[in-house]
């Protein structure tokens, strides 16, 4: 088997998923082009993570990493949940196949997604307004650097940073190319 | 736990005739074809026993078969053999949108020393038009290669209309008839080809072993050189066992491809009926009625492949998939996508293919496993909550 017990486990029986309808705040990240996508609900008690749940369209990797993170953040404060990191994730579940670790920069990113939303609407005290994940906002590939939108179909080049991209053959994110390490796996780059 | 194998694209079980034809060259039988004394004699007339039997599965003459060591070696070979084996001839390519990547990335390759490449579409069963290959050969044109089946979506090319036209342009046509060799009936002559791969394990025969048929005639720039083996064309001390096995596995290939097709195509057709019946939004890929015999391939919405597969195999279910996290270049397919299926659909891809013992029980039991594999992932899927939220609306 490619995955950890551990991974396998929290495939098989992942923890917190589902949607809180009444979340205190939403993160959703990635996209189906990319190949996964997780949408994360929180509920904010006293600046802790009471309830975290979860979403995710991806594979078996991604969907572990989700439930990893879940059982990782409930409970801690927003704080120590910004604090965790893809790496932790990953570590927790025993390691994850070196093409597989840009699914576990996903589940940490989406669940710090979620914390900033529900700041901003603290900072902006609108309590009413939980809008639903737009599917829109994330329509198409993500620059690693400054996290804009690159053309479908054309993950090479990014406009606003002006820089040529690759695909990194370790880890398959998208990496600048001609770069010593891959942004996200740290693997040599040819 | 009742046990489903329906991956024969990745691979097939040795049939028992092949391996027991191997045997002796795995053991005492070790000599080199090359060699002068009876050791070698003994191997190399293994080898044109060998060459007589692949011939005999595609109608070819055994002079026109050279061995090579899986269908991968075989495209590639052909590819670049011939593309570069008439320098005066053009440096013009056409292959289809839905080729193997052993056909597409040669292709890259040649290229990057100046050759240029019309890709030819498909439509959304993923079948080549002629008249559109017709259409894209001009008078630089080399090389023609265009699949006889895909193994990714079943669907099977209308190779001998492509073929003609090519003769009447005076143009080289190549097949990729890997997932098709040995499944269903190939004739080199009927279909008007000057070139054809195939691949042993694809019917039942050792893997590392394939076969790229060239017609009489046809010049060919070897891969590999070296010795004098294959005719010079491919340089390499012979595999003596693969070759052999690959041999027997097409002879009784030819002898039970009637039988295995009267029997997997009910099975194969109960999938393609029943499937979509026992999940919603589960559709069919590829073409419904022009495919292998062994092969249904599906796009199940809303979830991605891996977890489908991960998910079966906990039920004793075996697939495959074109998701792009399950391949390890985490790319979707190319296949799917140059049929037209969004990125999202072509995620959700499964194939399955049947294998000559695959039994009714096997059918009933993956129709029984399925929905609640997809059941569980599409609860978990935000894709899904989307769905059903618009579709309440």
């Amino acid at each position: 088997m490619i995955y950890s017990d551990k991974v396998m486990d929290h495939f098989q029986n992942p923890r917190n998923v589902g949607v809180i309808a009444d979340a205190d705040g939403v993160g959703q990240v990635g996209n189906p082009v990319c190949g996964d996508m997780m949408t994360f609900y929180i509920k904010v008690d006293n600046d802790h993570l009471k309830d975290v749940k979860f979403q995710t369209f991806g594979c078996g990797a991604a969907i572990a990493v989700s439930s990893m993170v879940s059982e990782m953040a409930i409970g801690k404060t927003l704080d120590e949940a910004m604090h965790i990191t893809n790496k932790l994730v990953a570590e927790q579940l025993g390691g994850l196949p070196k093409n597989k670790l840009h699914c576990s920069n996903l589940g940490a990113d989406a669940l710090h997604a979620a914390i900033k939303d529900y700041r901003k609407k603290q900072a902006s005290g609108d309590e009413a307004e939980t809008a639903a994940p737009s599917l829109e906002a994330s329509e198409g590939c993500a620059c690693p650097y400054c996290e804009g939108p690159l053309d479908e179909g054309d993950a090479e080049y990014c406009k606003a940073c002006q820089i040529e991209l690759e695909e990194c053959p370790s880890c398959g994110g998208i990496t600048k190319k001609g770069d010593a390490t891959c942004v996200h796996c740290g693997e040599k780059l040819g | 736990m009742t046990r489903a194998y329906f991956d024969h694209l990745s691979a097939a079980p040795l049939h028992p005739e092949a391996l027991k034809a191997m045997m002796p060259f795995l053991g005492e039988e070790f000599g080199n074809p090359q060699s002068l004394h009876s050791y070698g004699q003994k191997a190399a007339a293994a080898l044109d026993e060998a060459r007589d039997q692949v011939a005999g599965l595609i109608g070819a003459s055994a002079e026109e078969v050279y061995f090579t060591a899986s269908g991968s070696e075989a495209n590639n070979f052909a590819v670049k053999g011939l593309a570069q084996a008439h320098p005066g001839k053009g440096r013009h390519l056409v292959v289809s949108a839905v080729e193997h990547l052993s056909i597409l990335n040669p292709v890259k390759s040649l290229e990057k020393l100046g050759f240029s490449t019309t890709t030819v579409p498909v439509d959304s069963a993923g079948r080549v038009d002629p008249g559109a290959v017709e259409r894209a050969i001009t008078k630089d044109t080399a090389l023609v290669s265009v699949m006889t089946a895909n193994g990714e979506v079943g669907t099977i090319q209308p190779v001998a209309e492509i073929a003609r036209a090519c003769r009447d342009r005076g143009v080289l046509f190549h097949t990729d008839a890997v997932a098709a060799a040995g499944s269903i009936p190939l004739d080199v002559g009927e279909m008007g080809v000057d070139a054809l791969s195939l691949a042993g394990d694809q019917f039942y025969g050792p893997k590392g072993s394939g076969a790229l048929f060239l017609k009489k005639g046809t010049r060919i720039l070897p891969l590999i050189e070296g010795g004098v083996q294959e005719s010079g064309r491919r340089a390499g001390t012979e595999n003596v066992p693969a070759i052999v096995g690959m041999g027997r596995a097409a002879a009784v290939a030819l002898a039970e491809m009637e039988n295995r097709k009267s029997r997997l195509l009910p099975l194969r057709d109960r999938i393609i009926e029943d499937l979509p019946r026992a999940v919603d939004h589960v559709m069919l890929t590829g073409h419904r009625s022009l495919r292998l015999p062994h092969h249904a391939s599906f796009c199940v919405r809303f979830i991605e492949g891996e977890g489908m597969l991960l998910g079966l195999d906990m039920q004793g279910v075996q697939a495959s998939s074109g998701s792009a996290c399950t391949s390890k270049a985490l790319k979707a397919s190319h296949v799917l996508l140059a049929m037209g299926l969004d990125h999202a659909t072509a995620q959700g891809s499964l194939v399955f293919s049947l294998i000559e013992g695959t039994t009714a029980a096997e059918v009933d039991h993956l129709l029984e496993v399925f929905p609640p594999v997809v059941d569980r992932l599409r609860k978990m899927s935000p894709l899904y909550t989307e769905y059903l939220k618009e579709k309440a609306r």
